[in-house]
């Protein structure tokens, strides 16, 4: 039994060490003999605190029979390198924050601490949480548990192959364009990335401000919604979280759909869409259809515009967020230059790899004088739109589902050359961003050995009625059981 | 063929605007790039937005107030625990009038 307790969920984990048939402490350490094992080919953790991590868990043991234990309570994660942690190098998988240490801890994590969690360690990321792939961490690129010469997807890659492989038994990432959702559809697993506002942002390092939102990526759907019991609520260091009441999610996970109405946005299944892909997805919404939801095809037709919208907006924060790395506060710094300014330059050019420094272009030119209206202004009215047409869809829909990425998970190296290439990776998730709603990625299918991940979105703070949509699909189908061979 | 095409002075340009710096090779290759990602921006002329404010906040969340309590900040040491060079309690940087 104990050499597979990597690859068992939150909540098979959790009863366990309720009966007391298994203890933190041993989790961790098979989850460590796992990493051990695999590591060298996954590489999906930037940094391992393996020491922390055995005396986490040893007082997570002693919270347990003091008869304190949350469903969380001494259960590994990795923590995506973007998410600060008191003491412990968090580092973007930038050159310009190797070595920073926070004095504070993300609202998150202090959200995990209070309950018992165990942290196994950071996770790789595509540098400053741009990328699709994990091929821009600074660092080393992250490996595809399903096949080694395969990315993992981006930016959350690290948590996703870390998940997927058995060296974390859950992990929290972020999602700015997709990028907890496609590295889970990538990687066979479930992501979520949640209402903007429903989780604080508080110590997420900042890409792009409207749009960053952290969430958790499970091996099943319950995990999922445990994982969001613990992170969700309004902090009053992120002003804009929002305040509201949040339901125990777990209550959501109730068997039955009949006539809930899921619409299927057609501009989603276009030529762009791997033909695998949305095959695998018209069986999926077959199922759906079986289990009693009313299944209709509707349109949104600004879809086609919010590529471009959000690769304005997201760069154009990023270039305003990104100005704090001066080289003065901490970061990088490169000390050996005559003046403040050449120094200031020189930091930022040995700080920042090429992704970053190409979107912090982009937005420098799209928010500078002459092109400010042109560009983000245009932008931001489009997003508009776009959200307008989401809301009026929802009045109609509980639901709508699409594929999550229009590809399964692509070779190392084969987009690497072209950025316009790499960023219609995001097609199919960005919208949710710009429009601030909840979605879900599940994994819903192989193609040729590799997972398939279908999204399901739904109107802002209905994250119960896309756990209860996705727990049913997960109920009728077996994805969330398989598992890489590694 | 792109209609866009940003000379290598414009993109100098743009990098100091931001006090990057950067490199004559990468000056060429964003030239290309950018160019390209620029060019596909075009397509939102196509969108009639006569009429349609910005949207300003994701959500639908308006300002917000709260009681002005004043609560202990980070000590000093762990601010500047960080700080590339540091003088009694203080972050250190080069002149910046010469």
């Amino acid at each position: 039994m104990s050499q597979d307790l990597h690859y068992l969920t939150i909540h098979e984990l959790h009863e366990l060490i309720a009966k007391r048939n298994v203890s933190s402490v041993e989790i961790i350490k098979d989850v460590l003999s796992r990493i051990e094992s695999v590591e060298s080919d996954v590489k999906s953790f930037v940094s391992i605190q393996s020491d922390s991590a055995l005396k986490q868990a040893s007082v997570a043991d002693g919270l347990v029979s003091a008869g304190g234990s949350n469903p969380l309570t001494g259960i590994p994660t990795q923590l995506k390198d973007n998410l600060c942690t008191l003491g412990v190098n968090t580092t973007c998988a930038s050159r310009m924050l190797e070595n920073f240490i926070p004095p504070y801890n993300a609202t998150v994590v202090n959200k995990l601490n209070e309950i018992g969690s165990v942290f196994v360690g950071k996770g790789n990321m595509d540098e400053f949480a741009m990328g699709s792939s994990t091929e821009n961490s600074a660092f080393f690129p992250t490996h595809n548990p399903w096949n080694l010469e395969r990315v993992p997807g981006g930016s959350s890659g690290g948590p996703a192959a870390a998940v997927a492989a058995g060296e974390a038994i859950y992990a929290l990432g972020s999602d700015t364009g997709g990028s907890i959702r496609q590295p889970a559809s990538l990687c066979g697993i479930v992501g979520l990335k949640p209402t903007y506002g429903l989780v604080s942002r508080y110590g997420l390092i900042a890409f792009a401000s409207s749009l960053d939102q952290i969430g958790p990526m499970t091996r099943d759907v319950t995990d999922c919604a445990i994982v969001l019991n613990t992170i969700a609520g309004q902090d009053k260091m992120d002003s804009t979280s929002i305040k509201s009441k949040t339901p125990d999610y777990t209550k959501a996970l109730t068997t039955g759909i009949k006539g809930l109405r899921i619409g299927i946005p057609k501009e989603y299944y276009s030529t762009d869409i791997d033909t695998d892909v949305s095959e695998a997805l018209r069986i999926a919404i077959d199922k759906f259809a079986d289990m009693g939801a009313i299944i209709e095809e509707m349109s949104l037709p600004h879809t086609e515009y919010a590529l471009s919208v959000y690769y304005i907006l997201a760069p154009s924060e990023a270039s305003s967020n990104l100005a704090r790395y001066d080289g003065v506060k901490y970061g990088l710094s490169a000390l050996d230059a005559d003046s403040m300014w050449q120094a200031m330059e020189n930091t930022k050019q040995q700080g920042f790899g090429p992704e970053v420094k190409r979107r912090i272009m982009l937005g420098t030119y799209a928010l500078s004088s002459g092109y400010y209206d042109a560009y983000y202004l245009k932008a931001q009215k489009v997003r508009t739109i776009i959200r307008e047409e989401f809301r009026q869809a929802f009045e109609r829909y509980d639901a709508l589902i699409t594929p999550t990425s229009p590809s399964t998970a692509f070779k190392i190296g084969e987009k690497m050359s072209d950025p316009t290439h790499m960023y219609l990776s995001d097609i199919c998730t960005i919208p949710a961003n710009i429009a601030g709603i909840p979605a879900i990625s599940i994994p819903c299918g192989f193609a040729e050995g590799l997972p398939v991940g279908m999204q399901i979105m739904a109107k802002p703070m209905a994250e119960d009625t896309i756990l209860r949509l996705a727990f049913n699909y997960e109920q009728a189908t077996q994805w969330q059981d398989m598992r890489p061979q590694l | 063929m792109n209609s866009f095409n940003l000379g290598p002075e414009e993109v100098q340009e743009i990098a100091q605007l931001y006090r990057l710096g950067i490199t004559q090779e990468e000056i060429e290759l964003f030239r290309g790039q950018l160019a390209n990602i620029l060019e596909s921006f075009q397509v939102l002329e196509g969108v009639d937005t006569k009429d349609i404010s910005p949207t300003e906040h994701s959500g639908d969340l308006n300002s917000v107030m709260r009681e002005d309590n004043t609560s202990p900040p980070l000590e000093s040491t762990d601010v500047l625990s960080n700080a590339p060079l540091q003088e009694n309690d203080f972050f250190k940087v080069k002149a910046v009038l010469e």
